[in-house]
Protein backbone atom coordinates (compact mmCIF):
# COMPACT_ATOMS: atom_id res chain seq x y z
CA UNK A 1 0.00 0.00 0.00
CA UNK A 2 2.93 2.69 1.22
CA UNK A 3 4.73 1.58 -2.42
CA UNK A 4 1.10 1.84 -4.28
CA UNK A 5 1.16 5.55 -2.58
CA UNK A 6 4.99 6.42 -2.93
CA UNK A 7 4.19 5.56 -7.20
CA UNK A 8 1.28 7.65 -7.08
CA UNK A 9 3.26 10.82 -4.99
CA UNK A 10 6.18 10.42 -7.83
CA UNK A 11 3.19 10.26 -10.69
CA UNK A 12 1.57 13.61 -8.94
CA UNK A 13 5.31 15.22 -8.79
CA UNK A 14 6.02 14.18 -12.54
CA UNK A 15 2.84 15.40 -13.93
CA UNK A 16 2.64 18.48 -11.70
CA UNK A 17 6.83 19.40 -12.81
CA UNK A 18 5.40 18.61 -16.60
CA UNK A 19 3.02 21.38 -16.31
CA UNK A 20 5.46 23.69 -14.11
CA UNK A 21 7.91 23.88 -17.40
CA UNK A 22 5.16 26.10 -19.13
CA UNK A 23 5.23 29.58 -18.56
CA UNK A 24 2.36 30.08 -15.79
CA UNK A 25 0.30 33.25 -14.90
CA UNK A 26 1.52 35.64 -11.91
CA UNK A 27 -1.69 35.41 -10.15
CA UNK A 28 -2.82 32.10 -8.60
CA UNK A 29 -6.23 32.21 -8.49
CA UNK A 30 -6.23 32.78 -12.32
CA UNK A 31 -3.64 29.98 -12.70
CA UNK A 32 -5.54 27.52 -10.96
CA UNK A 33 -8.59 28.74 -13.38
CA UNK A 34 -6.14 28.05 -16.35
CA UNK A 35 -5.40 24.27 -14.45
CA UNK A 36 -8.98 23.53 -13.97
CA UNK A 37 -10.28 24.71 -17.33
CA UNK A 38 -7.52 22.52 -18.82
CA UNK A 39 -8.91 19.76 -17.22
CA UNK A 40 -12.10 19.74 -18.33
CA UNK A 41 -11.33 19.85 -21.95
CA UNK A 42 -10.15 17.11 -24.31
CA UNK A 43 -6.89 16.34 -26.12
CA UNK A 44 -7.79 16.36 -30.04
CA UNK A 45 -5.05 13.68 -30.64
CA UNK A 46 -5.23 11.59 -27.64
CA UNK A 47 -8.94 11.42 -27.39
CA UNK A 48 -8.95 9.92 -23.74
CA UNK A 49 -7.21 12.67 -22.03
CA UNK A 50 -7.45 16.02 -20.88
CA UNK A 51 -5.54 19.27 -22.22
CA UNK A 52 -3.78 18.89 -18.53
CA UNK A 53 -2.33 15.98 -19.24
CA UNK A 54 -0.99 15.36 -22.20
CA UNK A 55 2.10 15.80 -23.92
CA UNK A 56 1.42 16.16 -27.32
CA UNK A 57 2.20 19.37 -29.28
CA UNK A 58 -1.73 20.52 -29.91
CA UNK A 59 -2.36 19.95 -26.11
CA UNK A 60 0.30 22.69 -24.91
CA UNK A 61 -0.43 24.93 -27.61
CA UNK A 62 -4.09 24.57 -26.24
CA UNK A 63 -2.51 25.36 -22.68
CA UNK A 64 -1.20 28.27 -23.55
CA UNK A 65 -4.19 30.02 -25.24
CA UNK A 66 -6.14 28.74 -22.37
CA UNK A 67 -3.46 30.99 -20.05
CA UNK A 68 -3.29 33.57 -22.58
CA UNK A 69 -6.97 33.80 -22.88
CA UNK A 70 -7.55 34.06 -18.84
CA UNK A 71 -4.99 36.37 -19.11
CA UNK A 72 -6.87 38.69 -21.25
CA UNK A 73 -10.17 38.85 -19.26
CA UNK A 74 -11.86 35.82 -20.88
CA UNK A 75 -14.17 33.96 -18.99
CA UNK A 76 -14.44 30.12 -18.45
CA UNK A 77 -17.42 30.17 -20.84
CA UNK A 78 -16.03 32.44 -23.10
CA UNK A 79 -13.10 30.08 -23.60
CA UNK A 80 -15.03 27.23 -24.07
CA UNK A 81 -17.16 28.72 -26.85
CA UNK A 82 -14.07 29.42 -28.07
CA UNK A 83 -12.77 25.78 -28.11
CA UNK A 84 -16.39 24.44 -29.39
CA UNK A 85 -16.17 26.69 -32.39
CA UNK A 86 -13.10 25.49 -33.73
CA UNK A 87 -13.35 22.16 -32.62
CA UNK A 88 -17.00 20.96 -31.86
CA UNK A 89 -18.64 19.35 -28.45
CA UNK A 90 -16.14 16.52 -28.46
CA UNK A 91 -13.52 19.16 -26.97
CA UNK A 92 -15.54 19.14 -23.78
CA UNK A 93 -15.51 16.19 -21.79
CA UNK A 94 -18.53 17.24 -20.33
CA UNK A 95 -20.63 17.91 -23.38
CA UNK A 96 -23.70 19.86 -23.20
CA UNK A 97 -27.25 18.40 -23.00
CA UNK A 98 -28.94 19.10 -26.57
CA UNK A 99 -30.44 17.49 -29.27
CA UNK A 100 -27.21 16.20 -31.18
CA UNK A 101 -26.19 14.58 -27.79
CA UNK A 102 -29.52 13.21 -26.17
CA UNK A 103 -28.62 9.60 -27.27
CA UNK A 104 -25.06 10.22 -25.56
CA UNK A 105 -27.12 11.14 -22.28
CA UNK A 106 -30.15 9.18 -22.28
CA UNK A 107 -28.97 6.33 -23.77
CA UNK A 108 -27.70 4.52 -21.21
CA UNK A 109 -30.81 5.25 -18.77
CA UNK A 110 -33.00 4.06 -21.62
CA UNK A 111 -31.27 0.67 -22.12
CA UNK A 112 -31.41 0.45 -18.17
CA UNK A 113 -35.61 0.93 -18.46
CA UNK A 114 -35.82 -1.06 -21.37
CA UNK A 115 -34.01 -3.92 -19.06
CA UNK A 116 -35.74 -3.54 -15.78
CA UNK A 117 -38.98 -3.75 -17.71
CA UNK A 118 -37.87 -7.03 -19.22
CA UNK A 119 -37.23 -8.44 -15.81
CA UNK A 120 -40.31 -7.44 -14.43
CA UNK A 121 -42.81 -9.22 -17.19
CA UNK A 122 -39.82 -12.21 -17.00
CA UNK A 123 -40.82 -12.84 -13.53
CA UNK A 124 -44.28 -11.42 -13.32
CA UNK A 125 -45.02 -14.31 -15.95
CA UNK A 126 -43.10 -16.81 -13.35
CA UNK A 127 -45.46 -15.88 -11.10
CA UNK A 128 -48.31 -16.88 -13.00
CA UNK A 129 -47.36 -19.45 -14.18
CA UNK A 130 -48.21 -22.65 -11.15
CA UNK A 131 -51.60 -21.52 -11.67
CA UNK A 132 -51.85 -23.02 -15.00
CA UNK A 133 -50.73 -26.37 -14.33
CA UNK A 134 -52.19 -28.58 -16.92
CA UNK A 135 -54.37 -31.55 -16.53
CA UNK A 136 -53.00 -35.01 -17.02
CA UNK A 137 -54.41 -36.99 -20.12
CA UNK A 138 -55.39 -40.41 -19.83
CA UNK A 139 -52.57 -42.00 -21.34
CA UNK A 140 -50.07 -40.19 -19.06
CA UNK A 141 -52.32 -41.49 -15.34
CA UNK A 142 -52.30 -44.69 -17.05
CA UNK A 143 -48.25 -44.20 -17.07
CA UNK A 144 -48.08 -42.34 -14.09
CA UNK A 145 -50.21 -45.52 -12.55
CA UNK A 146 -48.19 -48.42 -13.82
CA UNK A 147 -44.75 -46.41 -13.16
CA UNK A 148 -46.08 -46.23 -9.16
CA UNK A 149 -47.42 -49.91 -9.44
CA UNK A 150 -44.09 -51.06 -10.74
CA UNK A 151 -42.21 -48.77 -7.81
CA UNK A 152 -44.45 -50.91 -4.94
CA UNK A 153 -43.28 -54.09 -6.79
CA UNK A 154 -39.57 -53.75 -5.65
CA UNK A 155 -38.85 -53.25 -9.58
CA UNK A 156 -37.17 -50.66 -11.62
CA UNK A 157 -38.76 -48.83 -14.47
CA UNK A 158 -40.18 -51.48 -16.92
CA UNK A 159 -41.74 -49.90 -20.18
CA UNK B 1 -49.38 -8.65 -29.85
CA UNK B 2 -47.44 -11.86 -28.74
CA UNK B 3 -45.86 -12.13 -31.81
CA UNK B 4 -44.78 -8.86 -31.85
CA UNK B 5 -42.50 -10.04 -28.64
CA UNK B 6 -41.14 -12.84 -30.35
CA UNK B 7 -39.86 -10.66 -33.22
CA UNK B 8 -38.39 -8.79 -30.77
CA UNK B 9 -35.06 -10.74 -29.97
CA UNK B 10 -34.29 -10.63 -33.76
CA UNK B 11 -34.88 -6.99 -34.08
CA UNK B 12 -32.25 -6.65 -30.99
CA UNK B 13 -29.78 -9.42 -32.66
CA UNK B 14 -30.10 -7.30 -35.85
CA UNK B 15 -28.99 -3.79 -34.31
CA UNK B 16 -26.46 -5.21 -32.62
CA UNK B 17 -25.02 -7.54 -36.53
CA UNK B 18 -25.28 -3.50 -37.69
CA UNK B 19 -23.41 -2.12 -34.58
CA UNK B 20 -20.52 -4.84 -34.96
CA UNK B 21 -20.60 -4.37 -38.71
CA UNK B 22 -19.80 -0.42 -38.07
CA UNK B 23 -17.05 -1.34 -35.92
CA UNK B 24 -15.42 -3.74 -37.99
CA UNK B 25 -15.26 -2.13 -41.42
CA UNK B 26 -11.72 -1.84 -41.67
CA UNK B 27 -11.89 1.90 -43.51
CA UNK B 28 -13.81 2.92 -40.56
CA UNK B 29 -11.46 5.57 -38.29
CA UNK B 30 -12.81 5.45 -34.80
CA UNK B 31 -10.54 8.16 -33.78
CA UNK B 32 -11.75 10.25 -36.83
CA UNK B 33 -13.88 13.81 -35.65
CA UNK B 34 -16.26 15.19 -37.67
CA UNK B 35 -14.78 18.66 -38.15
CA UNK B 36 -16.85 22.14 -36.25
CA UNK B 37 -15.97 24.13 -39.50
CA UNK B 38 -17.67 22.03 -42.48
CA UNK B 39 -19.87 24.61 -43.57
CA UNK B 40 -19.12 27.19 -41.40
CA UNK B 41 -17.26 31.19 -42.72
CA UNK B 42 -13.47 29.91 -43.08
CA UNK B 43 -11.15 31.49 -40.33
CA UNK B 44 -9.18 34.78 -41.40
CA UNK B 45 -5.95 33.94 -42.58
CA UNK B 46 -3.35 36.34 -41.72
CA UNK B 47 0.15 35.62 -41.41
CA UNK B 48 3.99 36.37 -42.85
CA UNK B 49 5.27 35.38 -46.29
CA UNK B 50 6.68 32.85 -46.18
CA UNK B 51 9.07 33.13 -49.09
CA UNK B 52 11.91 36.00 -49.03
CA UNK B 53 10.51 38.92 -49.41
CA UNK B 54 6.44 37.81 -50.27
CA UNK B 55 3.61 39.36 -48.93
CA UNK B 56 1.53 38.47 -46.09
CA UNK B 57 -0.99 35.65 -46.88
CA UNK B 58 -4.34 36.78 -46.72
CA UNK B 59 -6.82 34.34 -47.10
CA UNK B 60 -9.62 36.98 -48.54
CA UNK B 61 -7.31 37.66 -51.05
CA UNK B 62 -7.86 34.28 -53.00
CA UNK B 63 -12.47 35.36 -52.03
CA UNK B 64 -14.52 34.44 -55.26
CA UNK B 65 -12.20 31.05 -56.06
CA UNK B 66 -12.33 27.09 -54.66
CA UNK B 67 -8.61 27.00 -52.64
CA UNK B 68 -7.08 24.38 -50.37
CA UNK B 69 -5.77 25.43 -47.45
CA UNK B 70 -3.27 23.11 -46.81
CA UNK B 71 -1.03 22.94 -43.26
CA UNK B 72 2.40 21.22 -43.13
CA UNK B 73 5.49 21.42 -41.71
CA UNK B 74 9.07 20.46 -42.22
CA UNK B 75 9.46 18.03 -39.17
CA UNK B 76 6.16 16.00 -40.56
CA UNK B 77 6.96 12.93 -42.45
CA UNK B 78 3.14 12.29 -43.63
CA UNK B 79 3.79 15.58 -45.55
CA UNK B 80 6.58 14.69 -47.23
CA UNK B 81 4.96 12.03 -48.76
CA UNK B 82 1.68 13.96 -49.84
CA UNK B 83 3.77 16.26 -51.58
CA UNK B 84 3.62 14.94 -55.11
CA UNK B 85 -0.02 14.84 -55.01
CA UNK B 86 -0.97 18.33 -53.87
CA UNK B 87 0.43 19.68 -57.16
CA UNK B 88 -2.06 17.31 -58.99
CA UNK B 89 -4.13 18.73 -56.82
CA UNK B 90 -3.67 21.81 -58.76
CA UNK B 91 -2.83 20.80 -61.95
CA UNK B 92 -5.53 18.13 -62.59
CA UNK B 93 -8.45 20.01 -60.53
CA UNK B 94 -7.04 23.65 -60.65
CA UNK B 95 -7.97 24.08 -57.30
CA UNK B 96 -4.79 26.43 -56.44
CA UNK B 97 -3.47 25.32 -52.89
CA UNK B 98 -2.56 27.49 -50.24
CA UNK B 99 0.40 26.42 -47.82
CA UNK B 100 0.39 27.17 -44.13
CA UNK B 101 3.90 26.12 -42.50
CA UNK B 102 2.70 25.55 -39.22
CA UNK B 103 5.06 25.20 -35.81
CA UNK B 104 7.54 25.37 -37.97
CA UNK B 105 11.06 27.38 -38.55
CA UNK B 106 10.84 29.43 -41.42
CA UNK B 107 14.03 28.70 -42.44
CA UNK B 108 13.01 24.99 -42.39
CA UNK B 109 9.96 25.30 -44.06
CA UNK B 110 11.82 27.08 -46.91
CA UNK B 111 14.32 24.49 -47.25
CA UNK B 112 11.83 21.59 -47.43
CA UNK B 113 10.35 23.44 -49.85
CA UNK B 114 13.36 23.79 -52.04
CA UNK B 115 13.97 20.34 -51.77
CA UNK B 116 10.47 18.66 -52.57
CA UNK B 117 9.76 22.03 -54.85
CA UNK B 118 6.65 24.61 -54.30
CA UNK B 119 3.06 23.32 -54.98
CA UNK B 120 1.55 26.65 -53.76
CA UNK B 121 -0.24 29.44 -55.25
CA UNK B 122 0.99 31.49 -51.56
CA UNK B 123 2.57 30.26 -48.45
CA UNK B 124 2.47 31.72 -45.01
CA UNK B 125 4.26 30.89 -41.52
CA UNK B 126 2.36 29.79 -38.69
CA UNK B 127 4.93 29.90 -36.07
CA UNK B 128 3.03 30.38 -33.20
CA UNK B 129 0.34 27.82 -34.36
CA UNK B 130 -2.39 30.26 -33.76
CA UNK B 131 -4.06 29.95 -37.28
CA UNK B 132 -3.94 25.78 -37.37
CA UNK B 133 -6.16 26.01 -34.15
CA UNK B 134 -8.67 28.54 -35.24
CA UNK B 135 -8.98 25.67 -37.90
CA UNK B 136 -9.56 23.22 -35.53
CA UNK B 137 -6.70 20.60 -36.60
CA UNK B 138 -5.32 18.39 -34.85
CA UNK B 139 -1.94 18.24 -36.11
CA UNK B 140 -0.39 17.85 -40.01
CA UNK B 141 -0.94 17.57 -42.67
CA UNK B 142 -4.71 19.15 -42.73
CA UNK B 143 -6.17 20.15 -45.90
CA UNK B 144 -9.31 22.00 -45.74
CA UNK B 145 -11.31 23.16 -49.14
CA UNK B 146 -12.54 27.13 -49.21
CA UNK B 147 -14.96 27.75 -51.67
CA UNK B 148 -15.35 31.21 -53.29
CA UNK B 149 -17.50 32.76 -50.78
CA UNK B 150 -15.25 31.72 -47.64
CA UNK B 151 -16.98 28.73 -46.62
CA UNK B 152 -15.34 25.84 -45.64
CA UNK B 153 -16.34 22.79 -47.45
CA UNK B 154 -14.42 19.94 -46.77
CA UNK B 155 -11.90 18.96 -44.37
CA UNK B 156 -9.11 16.01 -44.97
CA UNK B 157 -7.22 15.34 -41.70
CA UNK B 158 -4.17 13.30 -42.61
CA UNK B 159 -2.00 13.18 -45.85
CA UNK B 160 -3.64 13.72 -49.34
CA UNK B 161 -3.12 10.32 -51.09
CA UNK B 162 -3.65 8.80 -54.24
CA UNK B 163 -6.75 7.24 -53.72
CA UNK B 164 -8.14 10.00 -51.26
CA UNK B 165 -7.50 12.42 -54.01
CA UNK B 166 -9.33 10.74 -56.51
CA UNK B 167 -12.79 8.83 -54.23
CA UNK B 168 -12.72 11.65 -51.37
CA UNK B 169 -11.40 14.91 -52.78
CA UNK B 170 -12.30 14.79 -55.83
CA UNK B 171 -16.08 14.31 -55.36
CA UNK B 172 -15.43 17.28 -52.67
CA UNK B 173 -14.38 19.29 -54.86
CA UNK B 174 -16.95 18.86 -57.81
CA UNK B 175 -19.72 18.86 -54.68
CA UNK B 176 -18.18 22.57 -53.78
CA UNK B 177 -17.76 23.97 -57.48
CA UNK B 178 -21.44 23.76 -57.39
Amino acid sequence: MRRVLAVIAMLWLGLSAALAQEAQLADPTLEQRARDLSREIRCVVCQSQSVADSDADIARELRVLIREQIAAGKSDQDIRDYLVARYGDFVLFDPPFKASTYVLWIGPFAVLVCAAIGVVIFFRRRAQEPARVRELNPDEQNRVARLLRDKADGTEGGA
Amino acid sequence: MRRLVFLLPILIVAVLVAAFWRGLDPNRDPSALPSALVGKPAPAIDLPGLAAGAPRLDLAAFKGKLVAVNFFASWCLPCRAEHAFLKQLNAEFGVPVIGIAWKDKPDASRAFLAELGDPYAATGADESGRTGIDFGITGVPETFLVDGNGIVRYRLAGPVTPEGLRNVLAPAIAEAKR
